[in-house]
């Protein structure tokens, strides 16, 4: 009996040291995250004003200035990435989903894993050579094109799991109702995955607004507002990248209300994929 | 009464593999035929036949006839599309369509075939389908509300109300209550009884008391063949087939 005893208080010990350790690993991945957030703020938030947000950048020696040009090409090159990207994401992930087992799918497949791989900077290579080299220069189209890249195996493997996850039981019902083939997949099947695909979606954007390498040798950068394709185009990641590495303390600054104002910016994409998916939770229950 | 759908000679494959053997068949318009049988004896692929929805399984086919109204559903030209809306069904675990609202359920054989509605049109299609498989009174205040927020009685009634709303002749249920606890399996039976005024119904059952309630005509299936059809009075208490018998009786199966 008393064996017995001396075993539950040993799994009860075990218990509670596993338990420990896991608490003590989440904490552990937690304080970087915390680190950094509080860091940038520390750092970021006095540069951090109206100014900073409408106004182009001043010259090495005036104070003042702001990163409003670098905003909006981000703004720009993301979302024309985007365009680009979501549909063909979304078209090939849709097809992988119905047309499971053919050969085109699983090299498809293949790929977009292969490319979730590389690095980002070979993708810029890429648009540098598809793109820059054509054109005759660095231009925002490349650097979009660099993004979409990046965007569309992330969107097409996510789409395709999501599909996969509406019950079968879901198809056959609308077939069985007279409803053809593509009705069924669009109206039913797509519509019932949707929240996992915007999450998709959204998680895409978040990570391509994040990424510089691919967008030094494609959009560059620029001094000035732009809005132009054609033209190289500032954006925050690259404006940051140079600035930090600046020797100037007012250049420095800034780069870190930029680095904050970029955070702040994916965290809000972030925020937008819990607010997408709470919202398909309650309608779903 | 005459026959709403004849099998003849049908057979079913999964790849190389027979489902059911040359299975001839009558259904009586405005009746209930039952399909009894133990598990994998191919009852669900028969009902499956019927509306071309075997063919969806990948590498499956049909081979034989079915006559609808003395047409033949399997002939060249014909689409499966157009036959499901003239058949429709009902499936073992309820699947409204999460997406939608309990009207949009109803509604949505209509909507996603294009039928171009007015509201009022709509709002009363809703209302006598959902009245038809018993569901109004429950529902009729919260048509909006998601369809999956119902019990699952009231889902397969939905279902039903779902498949009544393209106006079909003939409604397949493919073990429609297995999912469901005793009062809402009554619900349906008592739905089934009330229906079959309108539409030729085909149920595969599990369940023997089930088919012995319900049915005017019951089929008996084992491994793929059609054992007996009659009357279920018959079958149940004067079966001819000694497989028959020793199913009903418990012996097997």
């Amino acid at each position: 009996m008393s064996g017995a005893v001396a075993a539950y208080q040993y799994r009860k010990l075990k218990s509670n040291v596993m338990m420990g350790v896991t608490v003590a690993a989440t904490v552990v991945t937690l304080v970087p995250l915390f680190l950094v957030l509080g860091y940038l703020l520390f750092k970021g938030a006095s540069s951090l004003n109206l100014n900073f947000f409408i106004h182009l950048p001043r010259p090495v020696g005036e104070s003042g200035g702001g990163m409003g040009n670098a905003i909006l090409g981000t703004l720009q090159i993301v979302g024309i990435a985007g365009l680009v990207g979501v549909p063909i994401g979304i078209g090939a992930g849709l097809y992988l989903a119905e047309h499971r087992r053919t050969a085109l799918a699983n090299a498809v497949r293949f790929a977009a894993d292969v490319m979730m791989g590389v690095p980002s900077i070979v993708v810029g290579i890429f648009a540098y050579a598809v793109v820059v080299r054509p054109m005759g220069g660095f231009s925002a189209l490349a650097g979009a094109v660099a993004l979409a890249v990046i965007m569309v195996p992330l969107v097409t493997r996510t789409t395709e799991e999501m599909i996969l996850l509406v019950p079968h039981e879901l198809r056959e019902a609308s077939l069985a109702l007279g409803i053809p083939r593509w009705r069924t997949s669009l109206s039913v099947i797509v519509r019932t995955a949707l929240a996992g695909i915007a999450t998709g979606v959204i998680l895409a954007f978040a990570r391509v607004a994040g990424e510089t390498a691919p967008l030094l040798f494609t959009a560059f950068a620029n001094r000035y507002w732009s809005t132009s394709l054609r033209q190289p185009i500032a954006t925050l990641t690259v404006q940051v990248y140079t600035y930090a590495i600046s020797p100037f303390q007012d250049w420095q600054r800034q780069a870190w209300a930029g680095a904050l104002v970029l955070t702040g910016l994916v965290l809000a994409l972030e925020l937008g994929v819990r607010w997408v998916t709470g919202g398909a939770a309650k309608t779903a229950r | 009464m005459p026959d709403k759908l004849v099998t003849k000679n049908l057979s079913a494959f999964f790849g190389k593999v027979r489902g059911i053997r040359a299975i001839d068949l009558n259904f009586p318009a405005n009746l209930v035929t039952a399909i009894i049988g133990p598990s994998g004896c191919g009852k669900s692929t028969l009902v499956r036949c019927l509306n071309r929805m075997h063919e969806v399984v990948p590498g499956a086919h049909a081979e034989g006839q079915v006559l609808l109204d003395g047409e033949d559903i399997y002939a060249p030209g014909v689409d499966a599309v157009q036959v499901r809306r003239r058949i429709g069904m009902v499936f073992q675990k309820p699947t409204p369509f999460p997406s939608m609202s309990i009207e949009e359920n109803v509604a949505a054989g209509l909507k996603l075939n294009g039928v171009g509605l007015k509201a009022s049109e709509r709002d009363e299609i809703v209302e006598r389908s959902l009245r038809q498989a018993a569901l109004w009174e429950e529902v009729k205040d919260r048509l909006r509300k998601p369809g999956n927020s119902l019990s699952g009685g009231q889902q397969q009634r939905l279902c039903v109300a779902r498949a009544l709303a393209v106006k079909p002749e003939v409604l397949l249920m493919d073990e429609p209550c297995s999912a469901l606890d005793p009062i809402s399996t009554a619900r349906i039976e008592e739905l089934l009884l009330e229906l079959k005024a309108d539409y030729t119904i085909i149920i595969v059952t599990h369940n023997m008391q089930q088919a012995a309630r319900t049915a005017d005509y019951t089929a008996f299936m084992y491994t793929g063949d059609l054992i007996e059809f009659g009357e279920t009075r018959q079958i149940f208490t004067n079966p001819a087939r000694r497989e028959t018998e020793d199913y009903i009786t418990g012996r097997f199966g």
